[in-house]
């Protein structure tokens, strides 16, 4: 680029000649950061959204109460499958530098396979999602529309057994304490088989009987919408990632000579998933 | 960027995935100990359990940025017009974040009329219940 350089009146390098690249990164680089800064705009818009929507109710479901079960019927393991999923996110990111620092080094087979790691790192971690979902939907019954995460807002005690009936003579009654979250399930009719929701009837700390109260709706959206969001770019990020890892392998990048600039730029998008992650998982699962 | 020895390379990975891997474990246990899972019973304030998570989840961004990223080998110009932008965020977190709690207690106040006895005036709005 030295010898393109066009000198003004002064003897200084004109920069309005062309040939100088503006915060000496290339285009595509440069670019991939502003569409990285205009994308956690659109998912700060989103989080921000959840936070006004969760200060606007009295009472918002807890994290660790709503995601506490792990594969293999495991319940009351508050927040584990949650954090074997940031594992997997990190560990994809990490391979995903060894990837770019391969491209540095011109290593062709160093990147393909460090690529290929990165890619079955993401595809995990959608696994995983798909999972989670699927135990959300399909046996909580939580959807875009409805929430059955309810949550107390008084101390009190429970009128009927976990079943929605009565209790026996002699049944200990359960109690429960101010800002427990709980689970509104639906149990099958003896009759007809169709499966309805129980909300058990409960007697509170200023004498007032009630039956379980729906949590706020818009949990299960802000939920489905925001981490489904997330898994988007994380699957786009796989369909790229695979895409470019094809090319690596075709030698189409080290014909470029640019030190695989095109894996730095994928790189530059995978990490920024894993740091968006970093925000879901603060605001959705630890707060 | 300066081109990164073998050696250098694979130092800075591991360190990023142990920093990232213990900083999101302390995250956890803070929400785990802070809600009565490690000690039964016992819970954290929240006022001390938010800014230590939201302060490691900040940490974690700005490694994952500067060094992941490689932000830090970017010229200043770059940087700033990157990262400056972002300021504007803190504006939208206390602007939304308060409209949704005003939101929620004109909500509360209109519940209470509604539910006032009739030909009794509703006594001081009540405020939303915070947690």
């Amino acid at each position: 680029m030295a010898n393109d350089t066009v000198l003004n009146q002064n003897g200084e390098q004109d920069v309005w000649s062309g040939a100088k690249e503006p915060f000496r990164a290339s285009y595509g680089k440069l670019m991939m950061w502003y569409f990285l800064l205009s994308d956690a705009f659109t998912f700060a818009g989103f989080l921000v959204a959840y936070g006004a929507l969760r200060f606007s109710v009295p009472t918002w479901p807890l994290p660790d109460f709503v995601f506490s079960t792990f594969p293999g019927g495991i319940h009351h393991a508050p927040l584990i499958f949650v954090t074997v999923m940031t594992f997997i996110l990190i560990m994809s990111s990490v391979t995903m530098v060894r990837a770019v620092q391969e491209g540095h080094r011109e290593n062709k087979k160093g990147v393909v396979f460090w690529m290929l790691m990165t890619i079955v790192g993401g595809l995990s971690f959608l696994g995983c999602q798909a999972w989670e979902w699927t135990n959300l939907i399909g046996k909580e019954n939580m959807t875009i529309y409805q929430n059955p995460f309810g949550t107390h807002t008084q101390d009190g005690v429970y009128l009927d057994n976990e079943h929605g009936v009565p209790y026996a003579a002699g049944e200990k009654a359960e109690t429960f304490k101010a800002h427990h979250t709980y689970l509104i399930e639906k149990v099958a009719n003896h009759d007809t088989g169709k499966k309805d929701w129980v909300q058990r009837r409960m007697k509170l700390k200023d004498g007032t009987e009630t039956v379980q109260q729906f949590g706020p709706q818009a949990f299960g959206a802000l939920f489905f919408f925001i981490t489904g969001f997330h898994g988007f770019h994380v699957f786009s990020g796989v369909v790229f990632l695979t895409i470019i890892m094809l090319n690596v392998a075709s030698g189409l990048y080290a014909q470029r000579k640019n030190h695989y600039e095109m894996v730095e730029k994928i790189g530059l998008y995978w990490h920024f998933v894993d740091l968006v992650w970093v925000f879901v998982f603060l605001v959705f699962y630890l707060l | 960027m300066a081109e990164l020895d073998i050696e250098a390379g694979k130092k800075v990975v591991i360190k990023g995935l142990i920093l990232l891997g213990v900083v999101t474990l302390v995250e956890v246990f803070i929400a785990l100990f802070g809600n009565g899972h490690v000690i039964d019973g016992f819970h954290l304030p929240k006022w001390l359990m938010y800014p230590m998570m939201i302060g490691l989840s900040l940490y974690k961004a700005y490694f994952i940025i500067f060094e992941f990223m490689h932000m830090k080998y970017e010229v200043k110009g770059l940087r700033a017009s990157v990262l400056l932008p972002t300021i504007l965020l803190i504006w939208a977190m206390l602007a939304l974040l308060n409209e949704g709690s005003a939101w929620g207690n004109s909500n509360a106040k209109i519940n209470k009329w509604n539910t006032a006895e009739p030909g009794k005036k509703a006594t001081a709005p009540p405020t939303k219940e915070m947690k």
